[in-house]
This record gives structure tokens, C-alpha cells and sequence, in this order.
């Protein structure tokens, strides 16, 4: 009995020891030397992994930052856009590099094809997926680059930043929102863009992405761009673009003055977090609070109402 | 009769419902205004060759097909082409049409238009391909494939058998149904062009059993015609799919991602056989087709012979009009149709039937979750698990879908029917399909 004891105890003993050595040879042989700043970058990233820097998480962030370090001595090209210019500094700083400030984005929702302004015509009641009903329909108020208001943009946003609105039907995107494009990617229509937060998170976008002519596109939805290039020629900063009878504001060149949205026929353009403008004839809304709110959410229906033809 | 013909895998038996059987085909009057779009076949849209304004004659060739998959596009009736512009089609996207206002029905001279029935022929195999190719001939069954691709056995291939498709296993449709047993003769005339072209001496046309009349009707007259045979099949759906017909009729199995011609055989629709023999032996372009128009609620479901761009709603106005209860109008049948956005849509090459369900069953069941019953499984004529796909889809993990073969799927919607739970299982596996098939692409290019 003793001796199996024995035997097997001595056996085993000497087999680690052996296997040990060896492993420790072959580790040594075999070791993946990395660089330790990788670490210290991951440490200061947000950890949300959420893909927005267009890297598969943070830790290939910080592998591809090192990497541009080593390589380019710059960080150009690379942004977090979670993190900001906060964290980028901080990533530049471990890496001995300077970065320039980047304009902080946000998640637009550029569709107001609410329950009210493209009413349904037909009921949809398949699976609340806008990429299967995207293949399937043209939408239920017959806009066929409409928001389908079935929140795919919703289940992809890991950081609650966007909501469905019951009473639009529309998602609405808060200020938790760090512009890290899942929704963008999500939406199988392209109605979400990113766009610069704008100073005061003062913004001005056309709210439609209908590439048809005037009359189809007003059929299906009264807020429709018509194309009627309006905007375009009260614009003083060229910002305007008119392409496939759609008007476009280039963010970087829009100077925020607010002309185009007095111009525009069918109220296809918004402004967000504006003030108020000086009542025209009756007087203003008398709880401003009330339209800040709404403002932040971004109630585009009240916004029109409230503010700009107040 | 226990032992009839049927495929072995999966398949369901939804109630039959072929209101319309009896119902002779009728032809409706022309329209005011026709609207063609131009995408009725798979493969590329045929390129315009109208302009707004000229005058076409029935049967002129108003849209040309440039690329080897398209069809042809010929103008159903005698008018003035009013505009070339998009049209909402049955999913309510706009799509480029053809727009024609409709002043008589006046011919192009070399179309043959009598009745007389035209057996005989003695044309070559190229002949017959390029005739049908001139008439824009596409599958009839619904899948709209160019026939004439269909007719040109690729370089190393060789076609044993041609299998005619008058299974109709869809409930509710009767348009190939009527076709056999009215214009059963021209049919089997044009199977003939079809063997002659493919240089097949053997042709099975399987039938379900629940057309007798169809049967019987085809065996008598199948006797002067040479290797054409009728085989009648077990009722059960999916039947009338390719690959489950090819199982039914000849005991073959088509191996996965591949077409019915690696095992020798070649599919067309009944109403496709006749269009052939109408391209061939009377040069008459594909400008009408046979479409069921049907419904519980429907005072008069019928069978009407329509000429392509004639708006939906004027083939209900004709079968007794939209019942007050609908709710849910479909294109095609209810097993493999899409219900449309709105009913001044036209009728396309590939349009087989108008289907009227009744409010109370248009709505689908509230899903709950899948309880791992298994049922889909048994019922996938394909072999596959639609409730793993279906899953993988909705969590877009197409890379997976891809091993587990969703690009095998028919979308015939037996999982669908058979789940339980109500699950939107087809709904996932379709939308799979096409993002599988796009990483496909992407990954080939």
C-alpha cells in the first residue's frame, strides 16, 4: 500500500518538475513582449467597447494608438469618441504626442415623419425590426426613406442615449449620447447622421432624407424637403447642398444664423436649442422651461409650433 | 392512393381553400391606363426604348433587355406611352414604370392571333430559344427567372428530364389549375418545344392529387404526344417547390447551393409551358397571364386573364368587389405572398394570384417565447432549423447562418405555419438570407 503511495507520489513529482522546466524554457523561448504603454492607454479609455473609434474595443484602441505612435509619431485619425478630447489628451500624454481638439458629434435623427405628419396607411404588425421591415415595405405612411419607428436604433445604443417617442413614433436621441455611430450603423434607411454638437448644443439640420421629387415626397409626409432649393439660395456661407432633390447642411460650414429655417416651405428644416425668437404677432409661450425641455429631447413637432413660428 | 408520390422531408398541409376552382378563366376588359413597371424579372431590368408621347401597338417591344439574365418587355395593349416615371409597386417602394394610355387593342402584325391550335413545327433548338427570348418569356410560377437562361443548358450538363410544375400546392390559387384543364392541348404542345430545345425525351408534369379533373384530363391528351407523362403527387406543401418536386417526381436531390440541372432535370411552371407554345408557334410576346382572384369574403372568386400593368383593383372591382371585412389584401398565396401597400398596384409578369383575407384573420398571433418544441424543424421541407437561423438572424450573426445553410431556404413558410409560439420565423430567415447573401458577395468581390 505504502509503495503505490510512494510510487505514484514520486512518479507525479518528478513529471511536474520536468513539464515545469520545460514550460519555462519554452516560455521563455516564446514570450510576447508588448508594450507596457498599451496597458497604461486601455486604463484611461472608457472601457465601454462599443466600437465607435471604429476599432473592435478599447483595448485594440490602445494597441492601434501605440502602434501609430511608434510608427507615424502622430494620432491622427484616431478619436474616441466616448472618451472625447479629455481622454485623448490623456492618451496623447502617455504616448508623448500632442493632439489637436476634435468638434464634438451627436446622433441626429434626421426623419419627422410622426404619427401627425405621415399618417399610417397601411398596418404593420411584423416583427419589430426596421431591417426586416426595411425589406419587406415601404413604411406605414407610404415614405420610403422614412423612419420605420420600430427602434432598431434603440436596441443598438448602448449607452440609453436614444428613445422611442410614443407620440411621434420617432426615436429621440438625449444628451447621453456619444456619438459613437451604432445607431447610424443600425438604421437600414441612413436617417441617423452624425453631426458637430454645435456651440450651446445649438444645431440646425434638414430633418428629411427624401430623395424624391416635391409632389411624391409631400403626398407621403407634409414635412418633406421638396427640394425647392430655397435654403440653399438664402444661405450666406454656401453651406447648403442640393442633391437628388434633397437639401443637405454641411456642419462644418454652417455659421448657425438660422435663415434657411425661416425659408423653408414645408418645415423640413430644425433647430435645436435655440432661444426663442421675438414673437411675431401673438406673444411667445409663456413657460420657456417647458420648450428647453422639449428642445432637449428634441420634439421637433413642438420645436416648429413653439419656437420658430411662434 | 395511400401511396402517391411526395417529397420525404418537412412539409405541411394548410387547409386547400381553392374557392375559385370551378370558376372558368375570363378575360377582363382592357384598361384605361396600364402601368408597367420595369423590373418584372429577376436579373437586370430591361433598358427603355419608348419614349413619352410614341404610339405602340399590342405586343411592340417597348423595353429591351441587355444583359444575359432579363426579359424582354413587350406593351399590352394599343395606346400612347403617357410617361416613363416610377411607380409605387406591391411593397410601396417607387420603382421606374411605363405608363400607358390604353386606345384599342390593335396588334403587331406578325403575332398570329387566332384560335387554331398550331401543333406541328419543325424548329431548331436555337430557334425555339431565341423566340421565347424575343417574347420575354420568365418563370410563370412566381419566381419570374428569364427562360430563356432556363432553356440554355450551361457546357457540361446534361438535361435528362424536364418536370412540369402544375402542383399549385399554394392554398387558394386555381390560375394554373384552369390553365391545365382549359388550354391543356397548347400546354403540352409547348412542353414539346420545350424538350426539343433542352434535347430531353422525357417529360413528367406533376399535378397533386387534388385536381383529378386536371389529371385526367392531361393523361387523355398526353397519349398523341410522345414522352410527356402525368405524375400525380400527394397534396402537401411545399410541393410545388423546385427541389421538392424534383424529390417527388424523379427521386433526385439536388445538392445544397445548387441548381435542378446538376441533377439532369429542369423545372417550368404549366403556365410558362403555355406561354412557350404561344411564343413559339404564334410569335405572341408575354403581355397577359392568368391571375386567381380570391377571398372568404369575396362574392365572386375568379380567374381572370389580365393583361400585365392592369391595376389590382380593377380584378377585384371585377370579381364582386373589395368585401367590407378586408383587411389584409395579398399578392399571391398565403403561404409565399407579401400583402401590398395599397391595391392600384398593377399586375406583374409574376403576379399568380389576388388574395382578400378577412380583418379577423389578418392579424398575426402575439408571438411568444420559442419552447424548443421542434415542430419548425419537422416541418422545413429543407432540412434546416429555422428556429436556430431565425435567431442568429435577429442577433446578426450572419456568419453563423451561413454554416447552418440559410441561403438552402425556399421561404415557403412552413416553420412559420407550424410554430406554436407564433415566432416570426420566416420573417428572420428572410431578412438572413439577404444579409447572408450580401456577405457572400462582398466576400467574393
Amino acid at each position: 500500500m505504502n509503495d503505490i503511495l510512494l510510487f505514484t507520489i514520486l512518479t507525479l513529482g518528478i513529471l511536474g518538475t520536468v513539464l515545469a522546466v520545460i514550460l519555462y524554457f519554452v516560455a521563455q523561448k516564446f514570450k510576447v513582449i508588448e508594450d507596457p504603454r498599451i496597458d497604461l492607454v486601455e486604463e484611461v479609455l472608457p472601457k465601454a467597447n462599443c466600437g465607435g473609434c471604429g476599432y473592435p474595443g478599447c483595448r485594440n484602441f490602445a494597441e492601434v494608438s501605440v502602434n501609430a505612435a511608434n510608427e507615424k509619431q502622430s494620432l491622427e485619425g484616431l478619436n474616441c469618441p466616448v472618451g472625447g478630447n479629455d481622454v485623448m489628451k490623456q492618451v496623447a500624454a502617455i504616448l508623448g504626442l500632442e493632439v489637436a481638439d476634435q468638434e464634438p458629434m451627436i446622433a441626429v435623427v434626421r426623419c419627422n415623419g410622426s404619427h401627425v405628419n405621415s399618417p399610417a396607411r397601411v398596418k404593420y404588425d411584423g416583427p419589430a425590426s426596421c431591417a426586416f421591415a426595411h425589406q419587406l415595405f415601404a413604411g406605414e405612411g407610404g415614405c420610403q426613406f422614412g423612419c420605420l419607428g420600430l427602434g432598431d436604433c434603440v436596441v443598438s445604443c448602448d449607452f440609453d442615449a436614444i428613445h422611442m417617442n410614443p407620440e411621434t413614433g420617432l426615436p429621440v436621441v438625449n444628451d447621453l449620447c456619444v456619438a459613437c455611430g451604432a445607431c447610424v450603423k443600425a438604421c437600414p434607411r441612413g436617417i441617423i447622421e452624425l453631426r458637430h454638437k454645435g456651440k450651446k448644443d445649438r444645431r440646425i439640420f434638414v430633418s428629411c432624407v427624401n430623395k424624391e421629387k416635391g409632389g411624391p415626397a409631400r403626398k407621403n409626409c407634409q414635412v418633406a424637403c421638396i427640394g425647392c432649393s430655397k435654403c440653399q439660395q438664402v444661405c450666406p456661407y454656401d453651406a447648403i447642398v442640393m442633391a437628388n432633390n434633397l437639401a443637405y447642411i454641411d456642419f462644418a460650414k454652417c455659421k448657425l444664423c438660422r435663415k434657411c429655417v425661416e425659408v423653408c416651405p414645408t418645415d423640413a428644416i430644425h433647430e435645436i436649442n435655440f432661444p426663442l425668437r421675438k414673437p411675431k404677432a401673438e406673444p411667445a409661450p409663456a413657460d420657456p422651461e417647458r420648450v428647453d425641455s422639449l428642445h432637449v429631447a428634441g420634439n421637433k413637432e413642438n420645436d416648429i409650433q413653439s419656437d420658430s413660428k411662434a | 392512393m395511400s401511396n402517391l408520390k411526395t417529397f420525404i422531408i418537412g412539409g405541411v398541409h394548410p387547409p386547400e381553400q381553392k374557392l375559385s376552382a370551378t370558376a372558368a378563366i375570363r378575360p377582363l376588359p382592357l384598361s384605361k391606363q396600364l402601368i408597367i413597371p420595369l423590373g418584372q424579372n429577376l436579373g437586370a431590368p430591361p433598358r427603355v426604348i419608348v419614349k413619352k408621347g410614341d404610339e405602340v401597338k399590342t405586343g411592340q417591344l417597348i423595353a429591351q433587355a441587355d444583359s444575359f439574365i432579363s426579359a424582354n418587355l413587350h406593351s399590352p395593349a394599343s395606346g400612347k406611352i403617357a410617361k416613363i416615371d416610377e411607380a409605387v409597386d406591391a411593397s410601396g417602394f417607387r420603382r421606374p414604370a411605363i405608363f400607358i394610355d390604353v386606345t384599342g387593342d390593335e396588334w403587331v402584325d406578325d403575332v398570329d392571333t387566332s384560335p387554331e391550335i398550331v401543333r406541328g413545327f419543325s424548329f431548331s433548338k436555337s430557334e425555339i430559344v431565341s423566340r421565347i427570348k424575343a417574347a420575354g418569356l420568365v418563370g410563370l410560377g412566381g419566381a419570374t427567372f428569364p427562360t430563356h437562361v432556363k432553356m440554355m443548358v450551361p457546357d457540361g450538363k446534361k438535361a435528362t428530364h424536364l418536370i412540369i410544375n402544375g402542383v399549385e400546392c399554394e392554398p387558394y390559387l386555381t390560375s394554373d389549375h384552369r390553365l391545365m384543364l382549359e388550354r391543356g392541348e397548347e400546354m403540352l404542345v409547348g412542353i414539346q418545344l420545350m424538350m426539343q430545345a433542352l434535347e430531353v425525351d422525357k417529360a413528367i408534369i406533376g399535378i397533386e392529387n387534388n385536381k383529378p379533373d386536371a389529371i385526367s384530363h392531361l393523361q387523355l391528351h398526353c397519349k398523341s404526344f410522345q414522352g410527356i407523362s402525368v405524375q400525380p403527387l400527394k397534396v402537401k406543401y411545399p410541393q410545388g417547390g423546385e427541389k421538392q418536386l424534383i424529390k417527388a417526381a424523379v427521386n433526385r436531390e439536388v445538392p445544397s447551393g445548387k441548381l435542378p440541372i446538376e441533377v439532369g432535370c429542369v423545372v417550368s411552371n404549366v403556365g410558362t409551358a403555355l406561354a412557350v407554345y404561344e411564343a413559339v408557334q404564334k410569335r405572341k410576346p408575354l403581355i397577359e397571364r392568368v391571375v386567381t382572384v380570391t377571398g372568404k369574403s369575396l362574392s365572386n372568386p375568379s380567374n381572370f386573364l389580365v393583361r400585365i400593368g392592369t391595376p389590382v383593383n380593377e380584378l377585384i372591382a371585377a370579381a364582386g368587389g373589395l368585401p367590407g371585412d378586408t383587411g389584409k389584401i395579398i399578392n399571391g398565396g398565403p403561404m409565399m405572398g407579401k400583402a401590398v401597400s395599397s391595391p392600384d398596384i398593377p399586375v406583374v409578369k409574376g403576379s399568380s394570384g389576388i388574395l382578400l383575407i378577412p380583418e379577423k384573420e389578418s392579424r398575426r398571433k402575439k408571438p411568444i417565447t420559442c419552447i424548443r418544441c421542434s415542430k419548425c424543424t419537422v416541418a422545413c421541407p429543407m432540412g434546416l432549423e429555422p428556429y436556430l437561423l431565425a435567431k442568429l438572424s435577429k442577433l446578426g450573426m450572419f456568419d453563423r447562418t451561413e454554416g447552418g445553410h440559410i441561403m438552402d431556404c425556399i421561404e415557403c413558410g412552413s416553420c412559420q405555419y407550424t410554430c406554436p409560439s407564433g415566432l416570426p420565423l420566416l420573417d428572420f430567415l428572410r431578412l438572413g438570407k439577404q444579409k447572408t447573401a450580401h456577405l457572400i458577395r462582398t466576400r467574393k468581390s
